[in-house]
């Protein structure tokens, strides 16, 4: 492996790995802000008034990036889990725990935005809708991912099962959505289908670059988090005192 | 392969057989939480008939529930586990074993007690038919995806509120298509489909969960 240009495998390890992450995080803060306030500024002010929600739809530049961001995140804290049980790695684990709390916290964001912006618009703040169910399911799916993690004291032990669970839930998210989707057409729901204007241009340029934000900020938020994890998993061994010596001097 | 499997069916089952409360307990769970409803919402049929699959089916998972931390946590405790995930047969199907002795201890019990319990929400005949058939395809799925909740929460902290954590997310399908069938005969427009997408469910949960569920074993016997 030594003749490889640059070794990935070496950033598997989280003594090499924390510094890296350490140098990386203001700069994701910095994206995050950045297109945080491309983001807001195309949003309230260059983007026009919707001709049939007014002002109030304007509640998407939140809401559509934090739905994509939960289920995102979801994938991606099982792809860590996966590998973290396919190749032992130890940062593997603690990226999808690092992970758990931002996807969940983007759950009940998209949530929370979406019932402020169902009251004015479909008169209620909860309709049982397929797609706000899902949501709602993946919420709990996060739940039980961070509640069985805390509950097992042994961390290697806590990321295998984790592993499972993420796995396991992976496999059942399209199974929990599809069906969702039927019980909610046989029900005949309220029909709350907005109904679909092509979206203005400038509208899809707010709504990305919130996206871009979202994603940036999550990234540094599991760094800034993961490091954290590293520090108490580890403690006990001479790199992190290393570590903790140099950052108190 | 079959002779692992049965000789882990046949000891399950005559280990419940010699502890029979455990298994009325959880009858008796279903039985009341069933009864509850009528107390709290009022007595009027139409209303009843309107409630009574979703009643009986979330009683059914909750009872269900209820008994998975007995299927693997007396074989851990007394180092039955150990031994069996030893044993040169794939622990996956050790497991498929306890899953199938499992549903004949709760599973089965629960579906036959249904339709008894349908008649208190004033259910006609087809109704109690349809209910007592989706709940028959649809309780083998709950035990097999419940197991894997039970393997990952063995000899973990307060586990009993824990594996309904992990679970009841993961039972909602088969939540919506087994009430789902029932709420179809009820208006009209016929089971069949619901109960086709509830047998596909209940293969899939009963052929796939006991290889995650194995990989749990491990994991917690490590």
């Amino acid at each position: 492996m030594s003749d490889r240009l640059f070794n990935w495998y070496r950033f598997a390890s989280p003594q090499a790995f924390y510094p890296l992450a350490g140098r990386m995080i203001p700069w994701f803060w910095a994206l995050a802000a950045l297109f945080g306030i491309a983001g807001l500024y195309v949003g309230f002010l260059v983007a026009p008034t919707d001709a049939q929600q007014g002002e109030g739809y304007r509640i998407i530049f939140l809401h559509v990036p934090a739905s994509w961001m939960s289920m995102f995140i979801y994938l991606v804290m099982a792809f860590w889990a996966g590998l973290g049980l396919a190749f032992n790695f130890r940062l593997s684990g603690m990226m999808a725990q690092a992970l758990a709390p931002t996807g969940a916290m983007f759950a009940f964001l998209s949530l929370w935005t979406g019932a402020l912006w169902g009251k004015p618009m479909w008169g209620t703040w909860w309709v049982w809708d397929a797609r706000l169910t899902s949501e709602l399911i993946l919420l709990f799916l996060y739940v039980g991912f961070i509640a069985l993690q805390s509950a097992i004291d042994d961390p290697r032990r806590a990321d295998k099962a984790g592993a499972i669970l993420a796995l396991v839930g992976v496999v059942n998210i399209p199974i929990i959505y599809f069906s969702v989707k039927w019980w909610n057409t046989l029900h005949q729901g309220s029909s709350v289908n907005l109904a679909k204007s092509s979206m203005a241009t400038v509208m899809l340029w707010g709504m990305l670059l919130c996206a871009l934000a979202c994603w940036m900020y999550s990234i540094a938020v599991a760094l800034m988090r993961v490091r954290r994890i590293m520090l108490e998993r580890e403690k006990d061994t001479l790199w992190v005192r290393e570590e903790l010596a140099r950052e108190a001097s | 392969m079959l002779t692992p499997i049965l000789a882990v069916i046949v000891r399950d089952l005559r280990l419940a057989l010699r502890r029979r409360s455990d298994i009325a307990s959880v009858l008796f769970f279903f039985i009341i939480v069933v009864s509850l409803f009528p107390l709290g919402v009022g007595p009027e049929p139409a209303q009843l008939r309107k409630l009574a699959p979703g009643v009986l089916w979330v009683a059914a998972l909750l009872a269900t529930m209820l008994s998975l931390p007995r299927l693997f946590a007396d074989d851990y405790r007394d180092g039955t586990l150990e031994q069996l995930a030893l044993a040169p047969q794939p622990l996956g199907l050790i497991v498929l074993g306890k899953v199938i002795a499992h549903w004949l201890i709760s599973g089965l019990p629960l579906t036959l007690l249904a339709p008894v319990l349908g008649i208190q929400f004033d259910l006609s005949g087809e109704a109690l038919a349809i209910l007592t058939v989706s709940l028959l395809i649809g309780t083998p799925a709950l035990s097999g995806i419940g197991a894997i909740g039970a393997a990952l929460t063995l000899g973990v902290r307060g586990s009993g509120v824990l594996v309904s954590l992990l679970i009841l997310p993961l039972y909602i399908p088969v939540l919506i298509f087994g009430a789902g069938a029932v709420d179809a005969t009820l208006t009209g427009t016929g089971a069949q489909a619901h109960l086709s997408l509830l047998a596909a469910l209940a293969l899939a949960g009963v052929f796939f969960s006991p290889w995650p569920s194995a990989a749990a074993l491990r994991i917690a016997l490590e």
